[in-house]
């Protein structure tokens, strides 16, 4: 899924990131395909994956970085850009798709002023589309963070969003 | 015990908090003082999602669904301290004229025939003991200790198990291939697929949540039967509670010398390794699946050579799905001809299904392969909600087709699928009704393609994006017949040239749809309109003026102002101006607007 967003968002990672993040990358270094987990674990780090991130994870491995660039922008998961307090994810698998959850994503939309892959300007929320959590059974189906919330109709969305208020 | 709750730990009933009405449980039946009688086990799936949580008592199989915490004290005191069956929390289904019966005796569960989910909802899945008092570990000790390699290849080619994952390939011949093909080699690599892509598909996340242990055991069995001594799970990172449960079972494995060294006192050794995915659809196709394991961008590879010869670093590899391996202990204690006197001529055993859609029981279904649509959706399934009638239902995916209400007879099979132009894929069947467009519906699944395609080679990058275009043009009521035939021609261009699984079939949903429902492209394209009432560009709403009170609701509440009239006088929609966004319609108490 294409992020269409464009905003520059300055690099704040801490001392105490980075040693977390240079003391992981040598506990995997020299195990053969250690990439991936890597980048995943420096995004649990960090949030996200910023070009200031992958280069220092190309010079402890000694990856060139356009295989770190190349690796991070292939996978949906990994984001080149900070995400919102609240990740909102709205679930378009098939499932949820024939129960109407391409109104719920429109209507997010609508309501938070962003696109797909962005972020609020306070950096509250950021909405995404997902292809199927697997809770078919609740269709129409949404994730806010850890929570999912199932059967959903768009009269619910206003109730659910001023849950995370704070 | 005389008493044993059971209550869903799946993904289903947990996102409506199963896990905490188990808490709550736990904490009642202490405070009532029968702790040494009640065991309280979280197990893996059910099946029937659509009413969780889900709770069952057990000696009676008492099945109480659509649970919540409120409930917990009544079935405590009533249920489990008085021995009385609180009816009115009981599945609807189990109530019959001569009293509550057990959940396996219900329409959903009793032409259900669990192999592969034989301990889902029944054990505890982070309990090694569960698993073993259930038989676990027995055929890999009967493998090591009394089996050579060719024998188990033996036993599990004459059963007739072919891959769960969609393609439907002999497994037993593809562990021959891995054993064989490289006769010497350093290295060799047990895989399993567990990056269950096809959205709507659930069946192998209900695997690794329900009865870990099950794969953990078929992978060494794999392992002693290829001559390979180190695995790996790739599995999504989108099933947070499947990939806990396996690390965990693993952990308990290798404590209990299941796993590592010298397993059962022989010279066998073999190893697991969790890999997790990272959203690419494309990575549920082997040779791209091993790209990523390697740490690349998970672009497929031209094969062959075939991974049994060139598999996860360069090294012979076998690559099995998830609910495949879950069939192989099973098939090992109890034998071939047990296996394969279930199901048709060429597809033996049973299949899961995840049912979802418009369909009464969403859920997950496991039956014997040569069982009809029909049964299917319409007596396990509980048919379509609110009087709808069946239009199709779509089984494979993005990379499958819809099998229409003339075929709902047709017993379900790998060839049969692919007779009828659909396909088997992993096993998600999503039931479609009248109010669903099937453009509308390639139109998604292209959208889908287009966003997964992984860009490596040219027909399935650019051909699947044009092809999105096509069907945009068809839906906004801009095609021409013209634009049909050469829709029809890219389909089979990208179908014949593109270089994996993926481009290969993702023309599938368009000429499954051509194929079925035609006249509903024709009707878009001539007619400028849209049957179904979904696409949005060929649709307009009207005030039927006889049926209009003249309230104004509908105006107040149009956000763009499309419409005017006087109070106590018909209204009427200015097309220019309409969104369709169908606020008037969804405020009208009168019935009086209609979309067409």
């Amino acid at each position: 899924m294409s992020s269409t967003q464009k905003v520059k968002v300055a690099f704040n990672g801490t001392a105490e990131q980075e040693k977390a993040l240079r003391s992981m990358i040598r506990e995997h270094k020299g195990q053969a395909g250690s990439l991936m987990p890597i980048l995943q674990k420096a995004q649990e780090i960090y949030g996200y994956l910023p070009i200031e991130v992958q280069s220092i994870i190309s010079e402890e491995t000694g990856i060139p970085m356009e295989k770190v660039y190349g690796v991070s922008t292939f996978y949906a998961q990994f984001s080149l850009y900070p995400k919102g307090k609240y990740r909102i994810s709205v679930c378009l698998g098939t499932a949820c798709y024939v129960k109407g959850s391409g109104d719920v994503f429109n209507k997010l939309k609508e309501m938070l002023g962003i696109e797909e892959g962005q972020c609020t300007p306070d950096g509250k929320f950021s909405l995404d589309a997902c292809r199927c959590i697997g809770a078919c059974g609740l269709a129409p189906v949404m994730t806010v963070n850890d929570d999912v919330y199932g059967k959903l109709t768009n009269d619910q969305l206003k109730g659910i969003l001023d849950k995370y208020a704070d | 015990m005389d008493r044993k709750v059971l209550i869903c730990g799946g993904t289903g009933c947990t996102s409506s908090g199963s896990m905490k009405i188990a808490d709550k449980l736990e904490e009642v039946i202490k405070s009532k003082g029968i702790a040494d009688h009640v065991k309280v086990v979280r197990t893996g799936c059910f099946g029937l999602c659509a009413l969780g949580p889900i709770m069952i008592v057990y000696p009676e199989g008492t099945f109480y669904s659509m649970m919540s915490e409120d409930h917990i004290e009544k079935i405590v005191e009533e249920h489990l301290v008085n021995d009385r069956i609180v009816e009115e929390y009981v599945y609807e289904e189990t109530k019959t004229p001569d009293g509550i019966i057990a959940y396996n005796q219900t329409n959903f569960y009793k032409k259900q025939h669990r192999v592969a989910l034989r301990n889902c909802g029944v054990i505890d899945p982070e309990n090694i003991d569960d698993y073993i008092s259930k038989d676990g570990y027995k055929a890999l000790e009967k493998v090591v200790t009394e089996m050579t390699p060719e024998d188990v290849i033996k036993v599990i080619s004459d059963s007739g198990l072919r891959g769960r994952g969609g393609g439907g390939f002999p497994t037993g011949r593809k562990w021959q291939m891995a054993r064989t093909i490289v006769p010497v080699a350093d290295q060799k690599y047990v895989c399993c697929n567990a990056d269950e892509g096809d959205p709507g598909a659930f069946m192998d996340r209900s695997v690794l949540e329900g009865d870990p242990h099950a794969i953990i055991e078929a992978m060494a069995i794999a392992g002693y039967a290829i001559g390979a001594t180190k695995g790996f799970v790739y599995v999504r990172a989108e099933y947070p509670i499947a990939v806990h449960r396996l690390q965990v079972a693993i952990e308990q494995a290798r404590e209990r010398g299941f796993l590592r060294k010298k397993l059962f006192g022989s010279d066998f050794e073999f190893d697991l390794d969790v890999r997790l995915g990272a959203g690419a659809f494309v990575c549920g196709e082997e040779t791209a699946l091993i790209t990523s394991i390697e740490g690349n961008r998970g672009e497929p590879k031209p094969r062959p050579p075939f991974p049994a010869e060139k598999g996860i670093f360069g090294k012979p590899t076998v690559n099995n799905n998830v609910e495949t391996y879950a069939n192989v202990p099973q098939i090992i204690l109890k034998g071939a001809e047990w296996f394969a006197s279930m199901g048709t001529e060429k597809s033996k055993g049973t299949k899961v299904f995840a049912l979802g859609g418009k369909i009464h029981n969403t859920g997950l279904v496991e039956i014997p392969m040569g069982t009809t649509l029909r049964e299917i959706v319409f007596e396990i399934g509980g048919g379509i909600p609110n009087g709808k009638k069946f239009k199709a239902a779509q089984t494979g995916g993005p990379s499958g087709g819809c099998i229409p209400s003339e075929h709902l007879d047709v017993p379900i099979d790998y060839d049969n699928l692919i007779a009828i132009g659909s396909m088997m894929g992993s096993g998600g069947l999503i039931v479609m009704d009248e109010d669903n467009c099937m453009v509308d519906v390639a139109k998604f699944f292209m959208e889908f393609t287009v966003d997964e395609s992984c860009g490596k080679c040219t027909p399935c990058r650019i051909g699947t994006k044009r092809l999105h275009e096509m069907l945009t043009k068809i839906t906004k009521g801009e095609a021409t017949m013209e634009d049909l035939d050469k829709m029809e021609k890219l389909c089979y261009y990208v179908k014949n040239n593109s270089l994996c699984g993926l481009g290969q079939t993702a023309p599938n949903p368009i000429l499954s749809t051509l194929r079925y429902f035609k006249d509903e492209y024709i009707a878009h394209i001539k007619d400028k309109k849209c049957p179904a009432g979904v696409c949005k560009d060929l649709l307009s709403y009207k005030i039927v003026a006889d049926k209009c009170k003249g309230c104004t609701k509908c105006a107040r509440n149009c956000p763009v102002n499309a419409i005017t009239g006087k109070v106590k006088e018909a209204h009427v929609i200015d097309q220019a101006k309409c969104i369709k966004c169908g606020a008037c319609m969804s405020n009208c108490n009168f019935g009086a607007i209609v979309k067409e």
